[in-house]
């Protein structure tokens, strides 16, 4: 029989750095921090590490991180592609190297200096693999551009409102009011000042967008069998998934059948197919949010409502603690720190240790989901 | 590592005036700002099974061949979205702000979607139409602007301003 993922490996350690605006250390340096962080929360020296995963647009290789901490031999080393859509892939990729004995430890991390350094979107000659001809001499030029066009006529097709959007940015915000690490702790947010803030993208305004922060992350994977001698509470992998949808065009999506149903579709098939669970299941969602319209989006993808639902489904506090989906609890890319979506899969581990500082009670399920709108990647954690 | 775009960016310090990024061609992309530059707008079509195809690519996603012809388009068409961005822009782009940038939909090949400008007359900049008369579903037809020389791009004039 084929060896199956489910269950087989398991989250033991997670790591990060202080997020801010700006930080004085490297991008290496910030990785390594959150390395041996991450490697000491399991229990487990640098030099067993025998696998590295990352996401393109990481500037630091895992031949800089693996002399830097020490590491052993190295035996499996993978990188996924797509920016913010690759962040759940690393794990999965890892959870895959260890389950058929590839390799025995395995790192993924992030690091970024997006709030210090040069914004991506500035070099227009090397981003995302948007096909640039036939859209920035028009100045559609950021990300935020891009998918402001979706989300517009998303509104237009389903009746979303702004009001809709602020229900995400608001639930992300709360929980980052009340997680210490986070950007926006103390800060908090109010329909006045969401109606009111500048445009950035018509129709999406500066709090439908991600903060710009410094900062890195990383997390590590063994067997499940290894797993029980660890230091913490294994977090198993129990599903994962990547999503490339046919016909797809990465962030601008706008010439297939279509642009709606993006990415975020393709990887729920294959994630909830190869699950014991369904969305029905999930006890908390952490969802990848470099853009509020990017929520509804993937509340339809993943199943959790219908087709043209996922505003809908934002109302009366469903995402808010005890409410249908608690949503990212650390407080996500919007307010807890942008670091290309890793705190999200951070704050999924902690929810299943019941360590967030935003605990939904009980919680032995997170699905966790990297950048809707490019290729794609997704987990279910479960405790 | 060729550059997809050419132009003045805000991280590449030369001595021209901030201007359009302009489309630096590829392969398969070349023959459709050629016939723009001729004032047509035509669309990748496979010769075999004459399913069109955007954005250009070396052979049919539905029939794998690889012979292909460029199928002139009415020019008509209809706004699927569209969106005003506000600076933090390049330079160029930040004195336009706000402008428009639409996604159309071509009334005769309702999938091939061209992301452009409306403008109020040929040759106007994209911020020259009121963001009031911008509507989803609203009618454009085809115009054609030289952004500079030699590369002219199409652009959008609305039916019923």
């Amino acid at each position: 029989m084929a060896t199956r993922l489910k269950d087989a490996t398991a989250i033991v350690g997670i790591g990060q750095t202080p997020f801010a605006r700006q930080l004085p250390s490297s991008e290496k340096t910030l990785a390594c921090h959150a390395i041996l962080e991450a490697l000491d929360d399991a229990g487990i020296p640098p030099s067993q590490v025998d696998a590295f995963a990352s996401y393109t647009m990481e500037e630091t290789d895992e031949v800089e991180v693996a002399k830097a901490i020490g590491a052993g031999d190295v035996t499996f080393f993978a990188k996924a592609g797509y920016g913010g859509g690759g962040s759940c892939a690393t794990v999965a990729h890892l959870a895959m190297a260890v389950a058929t004995g590839q390799a025995h430890v395995g790192v993924a991390w992030r690091s970024r200096k997006r709030g210090s350094g040069p914004r991506p979107w500035r070099d227009t000659r090397a981003q995302l693999p948007t096909p640039a001809q036939w859209t920035r001499p028009y100045g559609l030029l950021r990300p935020a551009d891009e998918i402001a066009m979706l989300a517009r006529r998303y509104m237009h097709e389903y009746g979303a409102t702004r009001d809709h959007l602020f229900n995400v940015a608001l639930a992300c915000r709360n929980r980052a009011n009340q997680n210490p690490a986070a950007i926006m702790y103390e800060r908090p947010l109010t329909r006045e000042m969401y109606m009111t803030s500048r445009w950035i993208s018509e129709p999406l305004c500066l709090f439908d967008n991600c903060l710009e922060t410094d900062g890195a992350l990383a997390c590590v994977v063994v067997s499940a069998e290894r797993a029980r001698d660890c230091r913490r509470r294994p977090v198993y992998v129990h599903s994962a998934a990547q999503g490339l949808p046919a016909q797809h065009h990465g962030m601008v999506n706008y010439w297939n059948e279509d642009p709606l149903t993006g990415p975020a579709w393709t990887a729920a098939r294959h994630l909830w197919k190869r699950s014991d669970l369904g969305p029905q299941d999930v006890d908390v969602a952490q969802i990848y949010d470099a853009f509020t319209a990017l929520v509804p989006l993937s509340l339809e993808g993943y199943g959790f409502c219908g087709r043209g639902e996922g505003a809908a489904f934002t109302e009366g506090g469903a995402l808010e603690t005890g409410g249908r989906l608690p949503l990212n609890t650390a407080g996500g890319g919007l307010s807890e720190a942008y670091v290309h979506g890793f705190n999200l899969i951070n704050e999924g581990v902690r929810q299943l240790r019941g360590t967030s500082t935003a605990q939904v009670p009980g919680a032995a399920t997170c699905l966790v989901t990297a950048g809707e709108g490019v290729p794609t990647s997704a987990l279910l954690l479960r405790s | 590592m060729s550059s997809i775009m050419r132009g003045t960016t805000d991280n590449a310090p030369d001595d021209r005036r901030p201007g359009p990024l302009l489309p630096e061609p590829d392969d398969d992309g070349a023959p459709f700002w050629e016939f723009a530059a001729h004032g047509e707008l035509r669309v990748q079509t496979c010769a075999e099974c004459h399913e069109p195809r955007f954005p250009p690519r070396p052979c049919c996603p539905r029939c794998q061949s690889f012979a292909t012809a460029w199928r002139r388009m009415s020019g008509r068409g209809r706004i699927w979205s569209y969106v005003l961005p506000h600076p933090p822009l390049l330079p160029f782009y930040a004195e336009l702000a706000p402008y428009n940038v639409a996604v159309v939909e071509l009334t005769d090949a309702p999938r091939i979607r061209l992301v452009g400008n409306v403008v109020a007359a040929p040759g106007a900049p994209a911020d020259s139409v009121d963001p009031a008369l911008l509507r989803i579903g609203a009618p454009v037809r085809v115009t054609f602007d030289a952004l500079a020389e030699g590369v002219t791009v199409p652009c959008w004039l609305l039916e019923r301003p």
